[in-house]
């Protein structure tokens, strides 16, 4: 009930006209970059970090929620109206969702969406406001050494759990490490990887190396690629639900929720699981088994409520322990220190005031995007008509733009381009991202805690695993690890090397 | 944008013969990441050490470094045996058309064009050209439009820094003009 009543202090804070209109910005915002094909929500709050630079950290905040949910809900439209999913996440809404949409069920698929995404944001932040602060209390109490270990699991579980291919998702998170490791090293003060230059005494900036990887390198790779022919998008009306379609849609919702939840919660976390079995839980309870494949409500509704609920839960683990799981939180958390906060169990206790104030306005900011976006769907969909282009002309501008306002500087752009040579090349090579934007945030908190862990110990590296809760982690970490070709193997040999998740994913697109 | 999954390009309409080549390019991908881990245990080497500090700077970039090493060679491994990367699909992506590097040049020439003369010609300037320049290398034909449009985002992105973030971007040869 303490927690509730900090929320509703909060909510006060967050409720002024001015803070919601900062609110209302971000969700337009957010929309508007999340619609535009080839930017998903973690490009979509990179290239807008620049916006909010000037703001007070509140303001921030709110913006910042804005564009976190915006930039989702954005996403799901693309996916619905061009059968195309900008990310992992989205590939289940797109499935059934462009089958509606291609049955004239456009208006529908999107509502289902946006209230499904509504209500499984809403119950989430709930969720974060019950869970973070406990999480927070129990974690001011873990020392160094555990949160090594809790670095190294998340780090580990996100680069071999995802993903298809074991080795090009170490190469990714190990050029990450690389490239946070630029710049002073704290205790000694000697530059690392400098090349003799001063701008790079400084560590990079999350912000550019970001925006590089994502936007600039998604401008390039589509540049490689670019689909001549136009793609077929679907018109749309103004969005509603009918009787049967609220009665198919509250049980997925729910269901969505309880599933993305805890899988955002976990350090391990990441939406496509859930998404994908909020999927199957639907498809098998269905009473209209013959509509999934065809643009069954219930395929859209589940997995739009998971991956929101999973997109809420990320942020007990960033708020409570710092640790970023997905590459939006990632880049959320870059956000935060670029104003001087740092996430984790202390700011619950420094500086109450601006967690709760940031739990309040995620509720605002998804109330604003239910009120503002169904009346504009239609709008949005015109977004999809932009030429191609102009559309990544414009990313492009805002991209370097973004670099080159942080510090004025034009190396800032010259490294944009540089990180965005790397992320085309990491298209090319199928090095997967998230374990690169990562590995650049946690190594150096990792190593900070490391030296931290043993210098106590004068050294000795059983400090290492000196706390019940670090071998703990380091079990999971080993099971994680051994225990899925463990469990191949058992049950017999079936198929050369390929999870079978992926499998079964490759199937169903 | 991230860890998109979709499936790889070889199911379907290609042409077997032409999927099976090993995909001889993730060799010059080895090559980078042996020489990036090489040149980190090197730079690593030239710090000094402190005192009361078990652990010191040059622990973190070694066992990077090497890692990094010991990944490329598993790469350039897999390559050989003819491992084949899994490319990113995406909205606008067709990855059934041959790669356009010509496209990409362009796109790269433009900015390094940007990066060179930001500071001599401003943002309005540079950033209005910057538009320009990727929407004509993205194919674009409608050339005096698409000025008109990257003149009108760089000028109210200037102003929105300036007046609404009071961040004054470089204003360059328009100095005094803005």
């Amino acid at each position: 009930m303490d927690n509730l009543s900090l929320l509703g202090d909060g909510l006060l804070h967050a409720l002024s006209p001015e803070n919601l209109l900062y609110a209302a910005l971000g969700v337009l915002l957010g929309t508007f970059v999340g619609v535009l094909p080839g930017i998903g929500p973690a490009m979509a709050v990179a290239l807008l970090l620049p916006v909010t630079a000037g703001l007070e950290p509140t303001q921030a905040f709110i913006m910042f929620a804005g564009i976190y949910y915006g930039g989702m809900y954005g996403g799901s439209t693309t996916s619905i109206l061009l059968n195309t999913p900008g990310e992992s996440a989205s590939v289940m809404t797109a499935i059934e969702g462009n089958k509606m949409a291609k049955k004239g069920r456009a208006a529908q698929a999107l509502a289902t969406a946006a209230i499904g995404s509504f209500i499984a944001g809403t119950i989430g932040t709930l969720g974060v406001v019950l869970f973070a602060p406990a999480l927070a209390s129990v974690a001011v109490d873990i020392g160094a050494p555990s949160y090594v270990a809790i670095t190294v699991m998340s780090l580990v579980l996100v680069t071999a759990v995802l993903g298809s291919s074991k080795l090009r998702g170490f190469i990714s998170l190990f050029l990450g490490l690389l490239i946070g490791l630029v710049g002073l090293d704290l205790n000694t003060g000697q530059p690392r990887l400098a090349f003799g230059t001063t701008q790079l005494a400084d560590p990079l900036s999350v912000v550019v190396v970001a925006v590089g990887i994502f936007a600039l390198g998604e401008t390039l790779w589509v540049a490689a690629h670019l689909r001549r022919a136009p793609l077929r998008i679907t018109p749309v009306g103004q969005p509603f639900l009918g009787r049967e379609d609220w009665r198919r849609s509250w049980g997925p919702w729910l269901r969505g929720t309880a599933l993305g939840f805890p899988f955002g919660a976990i350090p391990a976390g990441g939406a496509e699981t859930p998404t994908f079995l909020s999927y199957l839980a639907e498809k098998k309870l269905t009473k209209h088994p013959e509509e999934f494949g065809e643009g069954a409500i219930e395929g859209v509704a589940g997995p739009e409520a998971a991956n929101n609920a999973s997109a809420a839960g990320t942020m007990v683990p960033l708020l409570a322990l710092g640790l970023p799981v997905t590459a939006t939180a990632a880049v959320m958390l870059a956000a935060l220190q670029g104003y001087g906060i740092t996430p984790g169990p202390q700011l619950m206790e420094d500086q109450p005031d601006l967690v709760w104030t940031l739990l309040a306005s995620l509720l605002i900011g998804n109330t604003l995007l239910l009120v503002i976006n169904l009346p504009l769907a239609p709008v949005w969909a015109r977004l999809l008509r932009i030429p191609r282009p102009q559309l990544y002309a414009g990313i492009l501008f805002f991209a370097t733009l973004g670099a080159y306002a942080t510090n004025q500087d034009a190396f800032d752009v010259f490294l944009l381009l540089v990180f965005g040579l790397l992320g085309l090349a990491m298209r090319r090579f199928g090095l997967p991202v998230l374990p690169l934007i990562l590995g650049v945030i946690l190594g150096p908190l990792m190593e900070t805690k490391l030296r931290e862990a043993l210098t106590i110990s004068d050294g000795s590296p059983s400090a290492l695993w000196s706390e019940p809760l670090a071998v703990v982690v380091y079990v999971v970490i080993v099971l994680a690890l051994v225990g899925p070709p463990l469990l191949r193997r058992l049950r017999g040999p079936r198929g050369p090397g390929t999870p079978g998740a992926v499998e079964r994913e490759k199937e169903l697109v | 944008m991230t860890e998109t999954r979709t499936p790889t390009p070889d199911t379907g309409r290609t042409t077997a013969p032409a999927e099976r080549r090993p995909d001889r390019a993730q060799l010059g991908l080895a090559a980078v990441l042996l020489l990036a881990g090489a040149y980190t245990v090197h730079d690593a080497t030239t710090l000094n050490v402190g005192f009361a500090d078990p652990v010191g700077p040059r622990v973190f970039p070694y066992v990077v470094g090497s890692v990094l090493v010991v990944l490329s060679v598993l790469l350039a491994l897999a390559a050989l045996r003819g491992d084949r990367p899994e490319a990113e699909a995406g909205e606008d992506v067709d990855l059934d058309q041959p790669s356009d590097w010509v496209t990409v040049a362009k796109l790269v020439g433009v900015l390094v064009f940007t990066i060179a003369t930001l500071g001599l010609l401003g943002w309005a300037v540079s950033g209005a050209l910057l538009f320009a320049g990727a929407a004509w290398s993205l194919g674009s034909t409608t050339l005096v439009r698409d000025v008109l449009v990257g003149t009108v985002l760089s000028v109210l992105s200037w102003y929105g820094f300036f007046v609404g973030l009071g961040i004054p971007l470089s204003p360059g040869i328009l100095d005094g003009i803005l």
